[in-house]
């Protein structure tokens, strides 16, 4: 029985990646002769994959006719693009000047805490990403945070910790 | 006719391939090529479902900005209609989710139309109540109406003192029409003005008419419109490029973000406004990504114009072909600059350039380009509106028209505030913004983000313009506005705005690259209590050499901060240096907590001490382990008996 349910979860994977595939080869077909189409291409192929590895970067290079050594370029020098794995909950703590003088960087200093790693740091379980972003645009709710789409407002380090908590 | 932008009978022929001109005059107060009485009363349902239905009939508009979604009104507009289904009210209350109202800490919003009740902070539980006591017995339920800290509840929207306060011209369509529906737009006299343009005007009347306005760019550097405009017509070229800059990155401003997301049908008018004025055909916004929910407003915005045919070719058959592409920034804040910008939609990482050549004359792929902020573009359809000679009068003579700031900090009403140039910093911080919260003392506005400066109490009555706040070492830049209360430390704020100006320099000039760094190392040592007074005079040589030798104006700009806060705060300085202390304590390396001896062992810090460094038994002084505590004060506020030091 058990062996049964790996070899299905194993399909499962391999079913996945068949449909990754098949987006990225429609994603090269579409921009391969746009000007400028390396931003948006990285960006998507990013949504596919969750993050960027070396593989990847080559693939899209090669398909765009652009240097790797500039894809990488393009790719590091941008806060949005991830050049490793990233955890399923992407917590990201506002560090905007409203946050900052109501009390954004005790969140800060509470969720590392809590969560054991560092600014742009996931958690060994893959469960947690912990990033900084500069402005969240929410000045009205500071400190803000957002766990992955959902902006919370009006934190303070013990709420903050109640939020990460239930996530599952 | 299902909706106000489809054709009304077989008579009306409009489609982007066939386009009429008087398309948009005929929807609001057509028809106009036949004459039936049938179809211009189904156009007039429509509009009265959109702007203001009659006294029968009320609106109940749920806010669903950022703010408000983020504490949970999606989920009032269900609620509320269920409960309107239940009692049958469907045919005489209209519910309606908008964007923000910017009064985002009192969210969820909700504002009661024609009579203007508006609701705060309402919660899925109260639904019940304000359905039947609001729209079935015609009571107002008075507790969730807002309250001011004197405790005078105010029931309608234009009483509040933070609403009375301001001019909201800008924003007019904020909070009041669905983001999400053209037809909402139109309905409210929108695309009119680029009616009037094409049919009306040449472009250099366009030019001319925003010129005399005397119109200055909103996204910091205030330079007049019209004379970039009129560079970029007369610069050679048949391709012209029109960028809307919708990159706002500054931290602790919000306008623009507002703006997409309240009203992105205003922002492509003013685009194409602005395109039909210098000759281009092809505009692009380019929008950060870190904006979801402004970034999908745009599309369906985009979407919808491009199906009425306000976008594509031969637009209201005029001639005039136009058409937007919406590229999502990848996060980085030097691409705020506009050669930076240009470089980021090239697809290369987004570095400045040397001006000149300015990019009026080589812009995006070395074309004459048109970069303007989401504000000044937002301001063009209202501007040929209302002439630019009307226009000129609002607001300050150097600087007309109004601004949008985003206020925040410590004050009690933080929000978007849209108000004329020239009010002083007093009448929006402590008239709008009703004063400092919890009852502290004013101690400084930061204004304009990491290219600004911070003021204090002495320029409270100074006329926020572009050229008053220079004089005092501030600029309005973006438009962020954060107050801050005597409990917060101008070193700290200092180091803050560095600590970030130095992650997001480019790296591409030395100055900024290498001097911020320096910069950043001294103000974290005198934050550390580790300075000697030759690091300050060290500091102030490189503000000089940084602000006059970087590249672009992230660099030249980044030592206005420490500048101004040296300047009129050197005092909190010298008491780091000499002292070894930090008179705000919050600089946690100068700061630590202990427990005194009359400690009741309550409990209450060792339960909310979020690292649980606090130690002891019940009815037993507790103890705080230093090394484990992060300095967050917790305790502190929590402490019923001052048994809580901080030394």
């Amino acid at each position: 029985m058990r062996n049964l349910m790996e070899v299905s979860s194993l399909d499962k994977d391999l079913l996945q990646e068949k449909d990754r595939q098949l987006k990225l080869e429609e994603l090269l077909t579409k921009y391969q002769n746009t000007p400028g189409a390396l931003i948006p291409v990285l960006q998507q192929a990013q949504e596919i994959y969750g993050y960027l590895s070396p593989e990847l970067i080559r693939t899209i290079s090669s398909r765009l006719r652009i240097p790797a050594s500039r894809t990488y370029g393009v790719a590091t020098f941008y806060s949005q693009f991830h050049l490793q794995p990233r955890g399923r909950h992407i917590i990201k703590v506002c560090q905007g000047t409203a946050c900052h003088v109501r009390g954004g960087s005790k969140v800060m200093e509470a969720l590392k805490s809590y969560l054991g790693v560092g600014a742009g740091e996931t958690t060994a379980d893959l469960k947690f990403t912990l990033e900084t972003v500069a402005c969240l645009g929410a000045c009205g709710l500071a400190p803000v945070m957002m766990i992955n789409d959902q902006t919370e407002g009006q934190l303070t380090p013990a709420k903050a910790l109640q939020k990460i908590k239930s996530c599952d | 006719m299902r909706s106000l932008m489809e054709a009304c009978c077989q008579l009306c022929n409009h489609t982007p391939a066939t386009p009429c001109s008087k398309y948009l005059l005929c929807r609001t107060e057509g028809p106009l090529c036949h004459d039936n009485d049938q179809c211009r009363q189904q156009r007039q349902r429509f509009i009265r479902e959109v702007i203001l239905p009659d006294n029968s009939r009320s609106q109940i508009i749920v806010c669903g900005g950022t703010g408000c979604s983020s504490s949970g009104s999606a989920n009032l507009v269900d609620l509320l209609n269920q409960e309107i289904s239940k009692h049958g009210l469907g045919d005489v209350v209209q519910v309606k989710r908008t964007s923000c109202h910017g009064f985002c800490e009192n969210g969820p919003i909700l504002h009661i139309k024609p009579a203007g009740v508006f609701y705060t902070k309402v919660k899925p539980e109260d639904i019940k109540e304000l359905v039947t006591s609001h729209l079935i017995n015609g009571r107002i339920v008075e507790r969730l109406l807002y309250q001011d800290n004197s405790g005078t509840v105010y029931p309608y929207f234009w009483d509040i003192p933070f609403y009375a306060g301001q001019t909201r011209l800008i924003l007019r369509n904020c909070g009041q029409i669905n983001p999400e529906s053209i037809a909402d737009y139109v309905a409210v006299g929108g695309y009119r003005s680029l009616v009037k343009v094409l049919q009306q005007m040449s472009p250099d009347e366009v030019i001319e008419e925003v010129t005399l306005s005397g119109l200055r760019g909103r996204g910091g550097a205030g330079f007049p419109t019209g004379r970039k405009w009129a560079s970029a017509r007369k610069a050679p070229g048949e391709i012209k490029y029109i960028i809307c800059n919708a990159d706002e990155g500054d931290p602790g401003a919000f306008m623009d973000r507002s703006l997409l997301e309240g009203d992105p049908h205003a922002v492509l008018e003013g685009m194409l406004i602005a395109g039909y004025a210098v000759g281009s055909t092809r505009g692009y916004i380019y929008c950060r990504a870190e904006y979801p929910l402004a970034i999908q407003r745009l599309k369906i915005a985009i979407g919808q114009a491009r199906e009425a045919g306000l976008l594509g070719s031969n637009i209201l058959n005029s001639g005039f072909a136009f058409d937007i592409v919406l590229k999502e920034g990848a996060g980085a804040f030097v691409c705020g600059e506009g050669t930076a910008l240009q470089a980021s939609i090239e697809g290369l990482r987004g570095m400045p350039r040397v001006k000149p050549p300015r990019s009026t004359e080589k812009g995006l792929w070395e074309k004459p380009t048109v970069l303007n902020n989401v504000e000044t573009l937002a301001n063009i359809p209202f501007l040929m509106q209302m002439g630019g000679t009307a226009y000129g009068q609002l607001g300050t003579a150097k600087s007309p028209g109004t601004k949008i700031f985003a206020l925040s900090g410590a004050v009690t009403n933080p929000g978007l505030v849209e108000v004329p140039m020239g009010l002083t910093l007093r009448e929006i911080i402590f008239g709008i913004g009703g004063g400092i919260r919890d009852g502290k003392g004013f101690k400084a506005v930061q204004l304009g983000g990491p290219s600004g400066g911070c003021l204090t109490e002495q320029h409270l009555d100074l006329p926020v313009d572009f050229d008053s706040l220079a004089g005092a070492g501030a600029t309005i830049g973006s438009g962020g506005m954060v107050v801050m209360a005597e409990d917060t430390c101008m070193v700290d704020v200092a180091r803050f705005f560095l600590a970030f100006t130095q992650s997001e320099s480019c790296g591409k000039c030395t100055p900024c690259r290498e001097g911020t760094k320096r910069m950043l190392e001294i103000l974290e040592r005198i934050c550390q209590g580790e300075a000697e007074l030759k690091d300050l005079e060290d500091l102030e040589r490189l503000c000089r050499v940084v602000k006059s030798t970087s590249l672009c104006g992230l660099g030249q700009a980044c030592p206005n901060p420490v500048i101004s806060t040296l300047k009129y705060f050197r005092s909190e300085f010298l008491a780091h240096i000499i002292e070894k202390r930090c008179p705000a304590g919050v600089c946690s390396s100068l700061v630590k907590y202990s427990i005194a001896a009359n400690c009741r062992g309550c409990g209450l810090c060792r339960k909310n001490c979020p690292v649980g460094a606090i130690e002891g038994e019940r009815q037993q002084p507790h103890t705080i382990a230093e090394d484990k505590c992060i300095k967050c004060g917790v305790c502190l506020a929590q402490c019923k008996f001052g048994a809580v030091l901080r030394l």
